[in-house]
């Protein structure tokens, strides 16, 4: 084969392996081989597994050779590791759950497995889910494929990571607060946080559930719609879920974004963005202008700014009850040592969980108690409707937001000590997790050969609107086709 | 022994740990503290009615419903009979990444209860994480309802002393109960050790908060009572305090008479039956009155009541209460509670305790039975004794017919089947002899085929075999002897082995008749019918006589 099939797009393996050029068997296997020969230096897998996908790609490749099976029968792809996979390690990279095998399926392992997916192994991630560059996993830091020293961004920098150098051509990430969208932009691949409640949560080991959602990164903008509509529609088991219409989010690819009425935000291309992030970010949208968009380049959203204060009192607030249950009772770590309840329980989780995980249960208990819910949890929820409104009343003439997607290109691992310099990295896509709006950050240049992505965010299942903005700017520049060198 | 968790993947050790060993020693060992410091009533000066102080009583009772399936998973909720830790899934063992998912009939089991108590049913309500750490709950936290309960502000009715009383009630809400612990001891080592059964995790359980409207201890067995009743007609609980499905916490406080503002309330638990609520609440009085007499001031604390010692002792002051954190939950949207769907639910309520009560006392020709209030309370208390007493009714008059069949089915069921079921600890629907059974026997009965002794005799081995009246009565002998030709010789026996109360009769002495109707029967053994005996006996001595 003249081009590299690691490399190859989601749709093109799939056609590939229909035309049987080769086999869902080999093409799982290219994968495993080179997750084999470059994952020592990217540590973008926890588990893997190899005898796992081989048994599904043998699977697919009989459905296959039925001429049967969608798009993604018998392409292999990653799950980050705080997805519910029946038999197979789900850790959300902390010690707490090094030893957890959940009994049961996450209903997009389910239904992906029903598409024919093959798995090949866990994403790393930051633990819990809670960081911005990945290097709070328990296990072994992620490191990102454009430049070793630094990071993927976080929390989900292995699925990012993996996807970037070839090691799955697509994955699953959540985002609560950017953790697709920022990894995704940093290592320059495609990210989608969908509509909340558009993906089924069930089996999503929460962090902050009102800000959780399931999407996927990928290479190309074509691929992540492909693989958004084997896991979009409504599920019984989350009631968060939204009962809406199952589209193909493939249809109106193509579309173009004449007249598409772009807003530009202003207060996120000034202070605490990088001036060459910002610029590399305003050239593409001069592309998408280029491409018959409407831009207004001076949109304010002066609410927005409060978002990540109101992130950083929700998600903590949440997270603080949804991890109270990993007291060493049922599964996962629990410490030997003690011989009282509460004593084992506080060595449990000093020992259990990272810095960082405990850093934002103590602020949610903070926030969450007496005398303290109105100043804090109450407030934010009050600050959230406005941000919702402000949105809301921006759509009402726009179709589409653009904002650099993260700050700054790749940071050094360790360079970041100071934890709010860190949770500020999240600026720009909190925004969109606190309004439960949809957000996409496509590859869109360089910075010191450094991948910056753009975000666009719609309105409330504006999907399609997203999807095929950021197709026509990516068929127009081709970011898509550059990859590390590794 | 509680066997593991089948096919559960890791899941470590099933649900069964060895970790609450000097914490369930220390728990003993501050029972046992409490027992040596708390004032032990002396019994001789044991009077729960000090003119001094007006008792103050609220209840909150928890009740589980009786839904198919559990409150946020659709595990069957049927735990009682299960064996340990078969009624769980995923979701109500609090794995993670699992989501819960509300329960419809829960929903509309507190609905029918809310209407039943006169409550506002909210249109718009929500659940909230009540947040603490224990191992009897999966999550951490307990899905309940914080400020906006499904139900607010209703009543209850009692009656206590002729007194007619309206007990508020200020909320009713829905959440989920919790995983039964078991606290053992190794034989081996003498080591604690703590066993963990996840069924119950996750049944619906529904809290009736009631105001402190309370004043006696008999006012608050009534109101439980009351309560109860309502849930059993209802179909929504069992409402069994012995299996724990219905379970009650009481708020004492004492101010004095006269006085408008609450004095400072204890919280007592750990009560396990109506008699124990009774009890426990007359402790407390008498307790808290000791106390205040000392001068003593009472202290805002829970405390546990000890059956076996009749007493409570302190379990935690109020300063080690727990701060519950509550907030939304954030898996669950708010509720939304259409109007056509309560008054839908409104139209489908059964007749209730009160009502049933009331019809029961009306005269027969207004479609009652004409029954005092006692009988038509006692009667009234479960749905199933109601109906069993109407079909007993309606079984006599297709039957036999007869007179005042209301009142007669009500004796028997309140005296003689009542303490056939109590001494078996039994309800009505245990019971072997069934409507038709007692309205065959009551035949039996006007008919003269038994007498009351008989009767009686007869109802215990029908209690005993299944088997209906006259197979009873056959098999055991019990037919009073109606032949008169047989009685005659009998009759005549006795007039010729007592002639000095035939002297006495023929001497004028008329109540020597009945000592020789007393003779026939003790020779028959009580089974001539004594109304035929009296005949005879009466036209012999009248041939005597002439």
């Amino acid at each position: 084969m003249a081009e590299d099939a690691h490399y190859m797009s989601v749709r093109r393996m799939s056609d590939a392996l229909r035309a049987r050029e080769l086999s869902a068997v080999e093409l799982a296997d290219v994968h495993l081989r080179r997750i084999d020969a470059v994952d020592g230096s990217l540590g973008a897998y926890l588990a893997r597994t190899p005898e796992l996908a081989r048994e599904q790609a043998a699977a697919a490749d009989a459905v296959l050779a039925k001429g049967d099976g969608g798009p993604l029968m018998g392409v292999p792809m990653q799950l980050k590791d705080n997805m519910a996979t029946r038999g197979v390690a789900t850790t959300c990279a902390s010690r707490m759950l090094e030893t957890y095998v959940p009994p049961y399926d996450a209903a997009v392992t389910g239904a992906l497995g029903q598409a024919g997916a093959v798995l090949l192994g866990k994403g790393n991630m930051d633990e819990y889910a809670m960081g911005s560059s990945s290097e709070t996993s328990a296990f072994k830091p992620v490191h990102n494929p454009w430049d070793l020293e630094r990071v993927p961004g976080g929390s989900s920098g292995g699925p990012a990571a993996a996807v970037a150098a070839g090691l799955a051509p697509y994955a699953l990430g959540s985002d609560t607060g950017g953790s697709i969208r920022q990894p995704a932009a940093l290592c320059g691949v495609v990210g989608l946080k969908p509509t909340y409640g558009l993906v089924s949560r069930y089996g999503l080991i929460a962090f902050a559930s009102s800000l959780d959602q399931i999407g996927p990164l990928t290479r190309t903008v074509e691929d992540a719609a492909l693989v958004l509509n084997a896991i979009a529609g409504h599920d019984a088991r989350d009631s968060t879920s939204i009962e809406a219409p199952v589209a193909d989010y493939t249809r109106g690819l193509e579309d173009g974004v004449r007249g598409l009425r772009v807003g530009v935000v202003s207060e996120l291309f000034g202070e605490g963005i990088d001036p060459e992030v910002a610029r590399v970010t305003r050239e593409a949208i001069v592309q998408l202008e280029t491409l018959g968009a409407i831009v207004d380049w001076d949109v304010s959203l002066p609410t927005s700014r409060a978002a990540l204060a109101v992130y950083y009192v929700l998600a903590p607030s949440e997270c603080s009850a949804n991890l109270a249950r990993y007291d060493g009772v049922k599964y996962g770590y629990a410490d030997q040592g003690e011989r009282s309840l509460m004593a084992a329980l506080e060595a449990t989780r000093r020992d259990g969980f990272g810095a960082e995980v405990k850093r934002r249960i103590l602020m949610g208990t903070y926030a969450l108690s007496a005398g303290y819910y109105d100043a804090y949890y109450k407030k934010a929820q009050q600050v959230r409707t406005l941000i919702r409104r402000e949105f809301d009343e921006a759509f009402e003439r726009l179709d589409v937001l653009v904002t650099p997607t993260s700050p700054t290109v790749a940071f050094k691992l360790g360079e970041i000590v100071d934890p709010i310099v860190m949770h500020a990295n999240d600026v720009c896509t909190v925004p969109a997790n606190v309004a439960g709006l949809p957000g996409i950050s496509v590859p869109c240049g360089f910075v010191e050969a450094l991948p910056v992505g753009m975000q666009l965010i719609g309105p409330h299942l504006s999907e399609a609107t997203l999807l095929r903005t950021a197709h026509a700017y990516e068929q127009a520049t081709g970011w898509h086709d550059v990859h590390p060198a590794l | 022994m509680v066997p593991p968790l089948a096919g559960l993947g890791s899941i470590k050790k099933a649900v069964m740990l060895v970790i609450l060993t000097p914490w369930t020693y220390q728990w003993i060992a501050n029972l046992h503290a409490g027992v040596a410091s708390v004032f032990v009533g002396d019994t001789a000066s044991y009077n729960p009615y000090m003119p001094d102080y007006e008792p103050v009583i609220g209840l909150e009772v928890h009740a589980q419903l009786r839904t198919r399936s559990k409150m946020f998973c659709s595990c069957p909720a049927d735990y009682q009979a299960a064996p340990p830790n078969t009624r769980v899934c995923p979701v109500c063992l609090g794995l993670p990444g699992t989501l819960p998912v509300i329960n419809r009939e829960a929903i509309r089991s507190i609905i029918m209860t809310g209407l039943a108590l006169h409550c506002e049913i909210a249109q718009e309500t929500k659940f909230d994480r009540k947040n603490y750490a224990y191992p009897d709950l999966m999550k951490g936290y307990q899905i309940s309802q914080y400020d906006l309960p499904i139900c607010h502000d209703g009543y209850l009715e009692i009656d206590v002393d002729g007194e007619r009383r309206r007990i508020g009630i200020e909320r009713v809400h829905m959440e989920e109960d919790v995983a039964k612990l078991f606290h053992r001891t190794d034989p081996a080592t003498g080591e604690g050790y703590s066993l963990v059964d996840v069924n119950r995790s996750g049944v619906p359980l529904m809290e009736m908060v009631g105001r402190p409207d309370l004043r006696s201890a008999e006012e608050a067995r009534a109101y439980l009572i009351a309560y109860r009743s309502i849930l059993q007609y209802l179909g929504v609980s069992t409402g069994s305090m012995e299996e724990g499905s219905f379970r009650c916490d009481a708020n004492v406080s004492l101010r004095l008479r006269g006085a408008s503002a609450l004095g400072t309330k204890v919280e007592v638990k750990n009560m396990n039956s109506f008699r124990a609520v009774y009890r426990a609440i007359l402790f407390e009085i008498e307790r808290q009155s000791a106390k205040l007499d000392r001068g003593e001031r009472i202290s805002m604390e829970t405390r546990g009541w000890v059956e076996e010692k009749g007493i409570t002792v302190s379990l935690r002051s109020k300063e080690e209460a727990n701060d519950y954190r509550y907030f939304p939950e954030p898996d669950l949207p708010p509720l939304h509670v259409e109007p056509s769907w309560v008054a839908e639910l409104e139209e489908l309520l059964p007749e209730l305790p009160e009502a049933r009560r009331a019809r029961f006392m009306a005269a027969e020709d207004a479609k009652g039975y004409g029954l005092s209030e006692y009988d038509a309370s006692g009667l009234t208390d479960t749905p199933a004794l109601a109906d069993y007493f109407e079909e007993a009714v309606g079984a006599v008059r297709e039957g036999h017919g007869g007179d005042e069949a209301p009142k007669r089915v009500a004796n028997w069921m309140l005296s003689e089947l009542a303490s056939h079921l109590n001494a078996a600890n039994a309800v009505i629907d245990d019971s072997p002899v069934r409507p038709g059974d007692l309205a065959g026997l009551l035949g039996l009965l006007a008919g003269g085929t038994v007498g009351t002794t008989q009767a009686k005799a007869a109802l215990e081995a029908m209690y005993e075999s299944g088997k209906p009246a006259a197979q009873v009565v056959e098999e055991l002998g019990l037919a009073q002897v109606t032949d008169s030709g047989e009685l005659t010789g009998a009759v005549r026996q006795a007039i010729a082995e007592n002639p000095s109360a035939v002297a006495d009769f023929l001497g004028g002495k008329e109540t020597a008749a009945k000592f020789l109707v007393g003779q026939v029967m003790k020779a028959t053994r009580g089974k001539a019918n004594p109304g035929i005996v009296a005949e005879l006996v009466a036209e012999q001595l009248g041939a005597l006589k002439q």
